[in-house]
C-alpha cells in the first residue's frame, strides 16, 4: 500500500496531466479545422488563396456596386483600392452595411466570385479596415 | 453660468486630489503594515481618512462629469464627443461610461468604494496590521489607475474658448437600457476582485493564510461574482436584442475578456471552501485570486486598448493601450515574483479519498482552470500571429464549441455528484442511494422530450440528460442539506444550460423578402405583414413595419420592427420587436427596403431562450444569498 499523501500525490499529477493532454488535445484539434484566414482584396487577387478555402475577406463595398436580385441575393464588389472582388451573398445585411463602408466576409471563391455566407460590419462607425 | 464653466475643473481638481491621496493612502498603509500588531489608534484613523478621502473626491469627480452630461456641456471634449441635446436624459447618464475616459473613471471610482467598503467592513474585524498591507496594494492599484487617467486619458480635457454648439451623440447601439447597466455591473465585478488580489498579496507579504483570513475574503469574492454574473448576463441579453442576429453569445473577444475572470472566479470560490473546512489548497487559493484580477485587468485592456477588432470594442485607442499593457505586465509581474517566492511558506498537506467532496472540487478547479486557458488562448493567439506578422486569422464559435461543450458536460457531470460526497470520504453505496432518482427521473425526461421533439444530435442528448441530471439532483440535496446558495447557483447552470441546449435545436427562423399584405408561417406561429408607417423619438426618426401575429386562430397582437435613423448617426439601425415570454421567443428584424414596396425581414421563433438569462439571474442571486448565510 502507497503512502497515503504520495498516492494522493498521484492521483493529483495524474489528473492534471490527463487534463492538460486532454485540453491541448482539443484545443489543437479544434484550432486545425475552425481558423479562418483574413485576407485583402489584393492578395486574393495575387492568388494567396487555395482553391475551396473558406477565408475572410476585409475591404470597402464599392460605390455603386450593390445590386439586389431575386429575394434577397445582393451582389457587391470589396476592393482596397488597388485591386477588387465580387461578392454574392443571399440574405440581410447589417445595420453598418453601407456603399463606402469598411465590412468583413466570409466564404469561399467560385470562378473569382466570393460566395459570403456571412456578412460582418463593424459598430464602431469610425472602422476602417486596415 | 460662470459657476457651469468652472465645474469641469472642479472635477478635474477633485481627481487630482484623488490622485494625491491614494499615494497618501499607499504610504499609511505601508506603515501601518510595518508597526506591527500593537494597535495604534492614530494609524487607524490615518488610514480611514486616505481611503475615505479618496473616494469622496472620486465620487465628486465623477459627479462634474455626470453633470457636464446632463447639461450639454460641450465645452468639455468628452461630452462634446459622446452626447448630443437630444439625447434623452437616462442616456446622458449612461454615455458618461459609453467610451473610454468616462468608463476608466467609473473603474477607479469603483476601486474607491469597493476599498472604502471592504475598510468599513475590516475595521472592527482585522487587525490594524493586515488592514495596513491590504490597503497599501489597494493604494498601489488606485495610484496606477488614476495616473493612467489623468496623463493619458483625462475625461476633463476642454474645448476653450470656443466650445462646439452640438455634441457628436452617442452611438446608437449604447442607447440601450440593457447596455446602459451592463457596464457598471461588469466593472463592479472586475473592481470586486481587486480585493482578493489584494488580500492574497497582503497573505503573501505577511506568509499567513487560514481560516480567518478566507472569512475575510470569501464574501467579497461572492459579491464580485454575484456582480460579474450579473454584468455577463446583461451583456448577452443586450447583444441578443439589439445586434440584431438573435444570438446571445458570439465567443467575441470582448465577451471572452469578461467569461474570463469570471472562470478563474468560481474556480476561486469553490477552492476557498476547500481552505475554509479543509485548511487545503491554500496556495492554490492565492494564485487564483491574483490570477482572477490579473485577467480583470486584462479584460480591461483588451476592451479599451483597440488591439482587438471587435463586434463590441467602441471607442479605442492604442496609445492608451501601451500605458495599460505596461500596468498589467508590471502588476502580473510583481505578483507572480512575489508568489513564486512567499507561497511555499504556506504549503499543507491534506490526506483525502478519492470518492470525497475534496476530489470533486479539485475536478471543479482543474476544468474550470483548462476551461479558462483555452478561452485564453485562442483569444489571444490572433493578436500573437497578428503582432509577429504572421497573417490575420480569427477563430470563430466552432473552435470554442468544440473545446468548451465537453469540458462543460465533464463538469456538470462533476456538479451531479460532488455535492453529494461527504468530506474526506464517502462510500460509493451511499453515492448512488442518493442519485439513482435524480438519475432515473432525468432519464425519464430525456426519452419523453426525445420522442417529442425532431430528432436531435447524440451531444444534444447527452447534454440534455445530464442538465436534466443537473436539475434533479440539486432539487434532491437541497431537501437534505440546507444550501439555498449553492442550490439556487448550481440550479442556474443547469437552466442556463437547458436553455442553450433546447433553443438551438428547436430554432425556427426565415429570411425572406415580404411586401404589405404577405403572411409567413415560422415555428407554427403565422406572421402577417400589415402596413409600413413613419415613426419619430426623441432623437431618431424612422420607420415601422407592422406584423399580426396569429397562433392557430388567436390573435397574439401586433410586433412592429424598426429601421431608425438616428440624427447624430449616418447609419440606419434596426430596432428587433421581440414578443416574449418564459418559454419562447418570437423575433422579428426589418432589414433594408428592396424594390416595388418589398422589404427584407427576417424571423425567428426561439423557445426556451430566456431560459438562458433566467439561469444568470439565478446564479447570482445564489451568489447574493450564500453572501448573506455566512454572516
Amino acid at each position: 500500500m502507497m503512502h497515503p499523501i504520495r498516492k494522493q500525490r498521484l492521483i493529483l499529477i495524474v489528473s492534471v496531466v490527463l487534463s492538460v493532454a486532454i485540453a491541448v488535445g482539443l484545443i489543437l484539434y479544434a484550432l486545425r479545422s475552425n481558423i479562418s484566414l483574413f485576407y485583402t482584396p489584393s492578395q486574393v487577387a495575387q492568388g494567396e488563396t487555395r482553391p475551396g478555402q473558406v477565408f475572410r475577406l476585409g475591404g470597402m463595398v464599392q460605390k455603386g456596386s450593390v445590386q439586389h436580385g431575386q429575394g434577397l441575393a445582393v451582389r457587391f464588389v470589396l476592393t482596397d483600392f488597388h485591386h477588387a472582388i465580387a461578392v454574392t451573398y443571399t440574405g440581410l445585411l447589417p445595420d453598418l452595411f453601407r456603399e463606402g463602408q469598411g465590412v468583413v466576409v466570409q466564404g469561399q471563391l467560385e470562378g473569382g466570385v466570393l460566395l459570403a455566407q456571412e456578412v460582418l460590419a463593424k459598430h464602431d462607425e469610425n472602422y476602417r479596415p486596415k | 453660468m460662470m459657476g457651469a464653466l468652472v465645474l469641469p475643473e472642479l472635477g478635474h481638481f477633485s481627481l487630482i486630489l484623488a490622485f494625491i491621496f491614494s499615494i497618501y493612502q499607499m504610504g499609511v498603509g505601508g506603515v501601518a503594515a510595518r508597526c506591527g500588531l500593537s494597535a495604534h489608534k492614530q494609524l487607524a484613523y490615518l488610514l480611514l481618512t486616505s481611503v475615505y478621502g479618496q473616494v469622496f473626491f472620486l465620487i465628486l469627480s465623477y459627479l462634474a462629469l455626470t453633470y457636464a452630461f446632463l447639461t450639454h456641456d460641450f465645452s468639455v471634449s468628452y461630452v462634446a464627443a459622446h452626447a448630443h441635446t437630444r439625447l434623452p436624459w437616462p442616456y446622458r447618464l449612461s454615455a458618461v461610461w459609453s467610451a473610454h475616459e468616462g468608463s476608466l473613471l467609473l473603474w477607479v471610482t469603483l476601486l474607491g468604494g469597493w476599498s472604502a467598503a471592504f475598510l468599513c467592513y475590516a475595521r472592527t474585524r482585522i487587525p490594524l496590521a493586515i488592514q495596513g498591507s491590504i490597503v497599501m496594494v489597494l493604494g498601489v492599484l488606485s495610484v496606477g489607475f488614476i495616473s493612467f487617467l489623468l496623463f493619458t486619458s483625462n475625461p476633463f480635457l476642454r474645448l476653450l474658448p470656443e466650445p462646439p454648439l452640438e455634441g457628436q451623440g452617442l452611438n446608437p447601439l449604447l442607447q440601450d437600457p440593457g447596455l446602459a447597466i451592463h457596464p457598471p455591473m461588469l466593472y463592479m465585478g472586475y473592481v470586486g476582485f481587486a480585493l482578493a488580489f489584494a488580500v492574497a498579496v497582503a497573505a503573501l507579504l505577511r506568509g499567513k493564510f487560514d481560516g480567518v483570513w478566507v472569512q475575510w475574503l470569501k464574501p467579497w469574492v461572492m459579491l464580485a461574482w454575484s456582480f460579474l454574473t450579473l454584468g455577463i448576463t446583461l451583456g448577452s441579453w443586450w447583444a441578443y436584442r439589439v445586434l440584431g442576429w438573435g444570438g446571445w453569445w458570439f465567443w467575441d473577444p470582448v465577451e471572452n475578456a469578461a467569461l474570463l475572470p469570471w472562470l478563474a472566479a468560481t474556480a476561486l470560490f469553490h477552492s476557498l471552501i476547500m481552505v475554509e473546512k479543509r485548511h487545503a489548497f491554500k496556495i492554490w487559493v492565492l494564485l487564483l485570486a491574483i490570477l482572477t484580477f490579473c485577467l480583470s485587468l486584462l479584460g480591461t485592456f483588451l476592451v479599451r486598448s483597440g488591439v482587438l477588432i471587435s463586434v463590441h470594442a467602441f471607442a479605442s485607442d492604442p496609445l492608451r493601450g501601451a500605458y495599460l499593457l505596461k500596468f498589467l505586465m508590471t502588476v502580473v509581474c510583481l505578483a507572480l515574483l512575489l508568489f513564486a517566492w512567499r507561497s511555499p511558506l504556506l504549503v499543507t498537506r491534506q490526506v483525502f479519498h478519492f470518492l470525497s467532496k475534496e476530489t470533486f472540487l479539485l475536478i471543479n478547479n482543474i476544468i474550470l482552470f483548462v476551461l479558462m486557458i483555452s478561452v485564453l488562448f485562442a483569444t489571444l493567439y490572433p493578436l500573437f500571429l497578428d503582432v509577429l506578422g504572421m497573417g490575420k486569422i480569427s477563430v470563430g464559435p466552432p473552435y470554442f464549441n468544440a473545446v468548451f461543450i465537453p469540458l462543460f458536460l465533464l463538469l456538470v457531470i462533476a456538479m451531479c455528484i460532488g455535492p453529494c460526497c461527504h468530506w474526506q470520504k464517502t462510500r460509493p453505496g451511499q453515492l448512488i442511494k442518493q442519485l439513482r432518482w435524480p438519475i432515473c427521473l432525468a432519464v425519464m425526461v430525456t426519452v419523453v422530450i426525445k420522442l417529442g421533439l425532431p430528432p436531435l444530435p447524440w451531444l444534444k442528448i447527452i447534454a440534455l440528460f445530464l442538465s436534466l441530471t443537473l436539475a434533479f439532483t440539486t432539487v434532491f440535496i437541497s431537501t437534505q442539506r440546507r444550501r439555498l446558495g449553492m442550490m439556487l447557483a448550481h440550479m442556474g447552470v443547469a437552466v442556463c444550460a437547458l436553455g442553450i441546449i433546447l433553443s438551438t435545436s428547436l430554432q425556427t427562423q426565415r429570411e425572406l423578402s415580404m411586401r404589405p399584405g404577405d403572411s409567413i408561417a415560422v415555428g407554427g406561429h403565422q406572421f402577417e405583414f400589415m402596413n409600413v408607417h413613419a415613426v419619430e423619438g426623441e432623437n431618431y426618426e424612422g420607420v415601422a413595419a407592422d406584423f399580426r401575429v396569429y397562433h392557430g386562430l388567436q390573435t397574439l397582437g401586433l410586433l412592429s420592427p424598426e429601421k431608425r435613423h438616428y440624427f447624430s448617426s449616418q447609419n440606419g439601425i434596426s430596432q428587433a420587436a421581440i414578443s416574449s415570454n418564459l418559454f419562447r421567443d418570437l423575433y422579428i428584424v426589418l432589414g433594408e427596403p428592396l424594390e416595388k414596396n418589398n422589404w427584407a425581414v427576417r424571423i425567428y421563433n426561439k423557445p426556451y431562450v430566456r431560459f438562458i438569462w433566467l439561469g444568470g439571474l439565478l446564479m447570482m442571486l445564489g451568489g447574493l444569498i450564500s453572501l448573506s448565510s455566512k454572516k
